[in-house]
């Protein structure tokens, strides 16, 4: 069975749905209920689900971000809504120094099972206060799950598993997805553990997530046209990492190339890369290689912005040279 | 009841008992650090005891409370044994939290005691939460929060009161002015120094009481949880206090005189209080005897449970760090 639909709908579906079956569901953060939602994902449900359960908090992300830990801690199962990564910033301490500690550090007495969502991403040339990917960042954090849909079935299937997830765990909704449109399959079983092969092929493991996803696969498919197979394996959760599915694609292919939207120092792909060297060197028949972001704060001239993502002609150029 | 005391005689006793608890407990921390059986950071909370003993008896036992780094005393109150604080700060796996956290990160879920929280002010968006998911959940149990005036410069002291005040949670904030952040004097960081001021523009209900005596505490502290348990918003409370230790074993105390330290010992919570218990004919000096006897005996028997505790295997050493049962741990 499936419908059309787009990521933006499936976002608030899912959220219908958490909110129906579960009291303890509720939603907050900035312009999510008059306003309907920065991205208008949550257009609709103050109407339906009234402003208790749909809560438009001040500009304060600090301090809501914090109370959605407390809520968490308190037996409710919040739904905190970010409006984008770069304003995540200003909630960094109740997330790395409570969410993310509180369990460990208390002995294994208090979980947060805390839903964090925010956009990420560049390509609306908004410039460098609202361009940028710091999932990576906050993939390098113990107590953390990440997670990044970048289909319909995972922006419609991750946030009940995430909400039924002891801990606090961060979906990072790509700000380019949110128009996505296509058919939803609604048979799909969605976890929140591994990574999935999105397109299956014998040359060459490309290795992407969120944003890059598409541009992976539109470079596959120019790729096909070009004598190489490539494989494309939609990371999904960025942490924990699921190294198994890269593994195996790997020992099929014998090449890796990461196309990662974060910069390339210290990046996600960095760690992938890393982990590909350590576990699956002697399957490799050359260096992995990796796309990322060029290192400057995302301009916002058009020409200059597209020249710092990565693009479809940067990752063919990377597989023909990895395939030479 | 006494004659002049407002509170039944075993809660006025109850009072001098447990600030000497807290006393006694920190006297024997602040020799363990010297001896090295303690390290990391050790805030003792000694000089304020009136403050968390006043303020704690006034809440239900099933209020939360969330404290700072110097929350020894709170913890104690609160109702966390002895033995498990003490074992905590040895960092044996019998502490409360389980040798995890330490000195500043006392944690009972028990209780409900949400920890110290070693972020200044990183404790007071936390106790909005609590209280919103308790307001949401349609229940008269309140939150208090723990806090010094250092933490009143911070970003998240003016969210929390914000929305707390905003959606009308119940929150008992309650400052600990002890006029010094570390080592930064109130005058020196802040430029509105009426504290009560700061909450009124808020919108949050605030008075200021003596923190050195403890009946002035629960007093003061009870209305205030009167009206936040009744719904009528959070409540700020300064309790004016002093901290007679250095700020932790590390800090030399060149930021203030030996003769204003003394001024406020003069002033100390717990021999104000028990002259106060005399003069009132609800305690002897054979009665105050016996009474620091018992302290002393849970005291040394906590340091015993603390010695004779064990350590954590290293092979658990990744336990906790994502909840899930035992044998399936998340690899990172």
């Amino acid at each position: 069975m499936s419908h059309r639909t787009t990521y933006r709908e499936a976002l608030r579906e899912a959220l219908r749905e958490a909110l129906q079956r579960d009291p303890r569901v509720f939603l907050m953060g900035e312009d999510v209920g008059r306003y309907g939602g920065t991205y208008a994902v949550s257009r609709g449900l103050l109407e339906e689900f009234g402003e208790g359960r749909i809560r438009d908090t001040p500009l304060s992300e600090l301090g809501f971000v914090g109370a959605g830990i407390g809520a968490a801690l308190g037996g409710m199962r919040p739904i905190v809504e970010v409006m984008t990564v770069n304003f995540s910033l200003l909630a960094l301490d109740p997330l790395i120094n409570t969410a993310a500690t509180l369990r460990h550090m208390s002995g294994g007495q208090f979980s947060v099972p805390l839903v964090l969502r925010m956009a990420t991403g560049a390509g609306r040339q908004l410039a460098a206060q609202h361009s940028h990917s710091l999932e990576g960042w906050y993939a390098h954090i113990p107590g953390l799950k990440i997670l990044a849909p970048a289909t319909l079935e995972d922006a419609r299937g991750m946030l009940w598993p995430a909400l039924q997830d002891p801990d606090p765990v961060l979906i990072f909704e790509h700000a380019q997805l949110y128009n996505l449109e296509g058919e939803l399959d609604e048979t799909t079983a969605v976890d929140i553990r591994s990574a999935r092969v999105r397109r299956t092929g014998t040359d060459l493991s490309l290795i992407a997530y969120g944003g890059t996803l598409g541009k992976a696969l539109a470079a596959a498919a120019q790729l096909a046209g070009e004598g190489i197979a490539a494989e494309v394996i939609d990371l999904r959760v960025l942490r924990p990492l699921d190294d198994a599915t890269i593994l195996a694609s790997l020992r099929k292919t014998r090449r890796a190339l990461v196309v990662d939207e974060g910069w390339r120092s210290g990046s996600l792909a960095a760690e992938i890369i890393a982990r590909i060297v350590e576990q699956g060197f002697y399957e490799l028949d050359g260096p992995p290689a990796r796309v990322c972001s060029a290192e400057v704060p995302v301009p916002y001239a058009k020409h200059l912005e597209d020249a710092a993502l990565p693009q479809v002609p940067a990752i063919v150029a990377a597989a023909h040279e990895l395939c030479g | 009841m006494s004659a002049s005391l407002p509170c039944p005689r075993e809660l006025a006793l109850r009072l001098l008992h447990d600030m000497l608890r807290i006393r006694r407990m920190e006297e024997r921390a602040a020799e363990l650090y010297g001896a090295g059986k303690i390290r990391g950071f050790l805030h003792l909370y000694i000089g304020e005891e009136a403050v968390a003993v006043g303020a704690l008896h006034a809440l239900a036992p099933d209020d939360a409370v969330i404290a700072t780094y110097r929350e020894h005393g709170h913890a104690l109150v609160q109702g966390v044994p002895m033995n498990a604080i003490m074992a905590e700060m040895y960092g044996k796996r019998e502490g409360c939290s389980h040798g995890r956290g330490g000195s500043m990160h006392l944690f009972d879920a028990r209780t409900r005691f949400f920890g110290g929280n070693a972020i200044v002010a990183g404790g007071l968006p936390l106790t909005v939460g609590l209280a919103l998911a308790e307001h949401m959940q349609g229940g008269k149990r309140i939150a208090a929060c723990f806090f010094g005036e250092g933490a009143m410069a911070e970003g998240a002291f003016h969210e929390a009161l914000n929305l707390a005040a905003l959606w009308q949670l119940p929150v008992l904030f309650c400052c600990e002015n002890n006029l010094y952040a570390m080592g930064t004097a109130l005058a020196r960081s802040q430029s509105q120094t009426d504290l009560c001021a700061k909450a009124a523009a808020y919108k949050v209900a605030a008075q200021a009481v003596d923190g050195m005596d403890v009946l002035a505490v629960h007093q003061a502290t009870g209305a205030a949880v009167e009206q936040v348990r009744a719904g009528q918003g959070p409540y700020f409370l300064e309790y004016r206090t002093y901290r007679f230790r250095a700020h932790s074993m590390f800090d030399p105390e060149l930021y203030r005189d030996k003769a204003e330290v003394e001024q406020w010992k003069a002033r100390g919570p717990i021999h104000s209080y028990s002259a106060r218990l005399k003069a009132e004919g609800l305690l002897d000096e054979a009665g105050f005897l016996a009474l620091a006897a018992q302290v002393e005996a849970e005291v040394e028997a906590a340091v015993a449970y603390a010695e004779a505790g064990s350590l954590e295997p290293l092979a658990d050493l990744c336990r906790d760090v994502y909840t899930s049962a035992p044998g399936t741990q998340v690899q990172p």
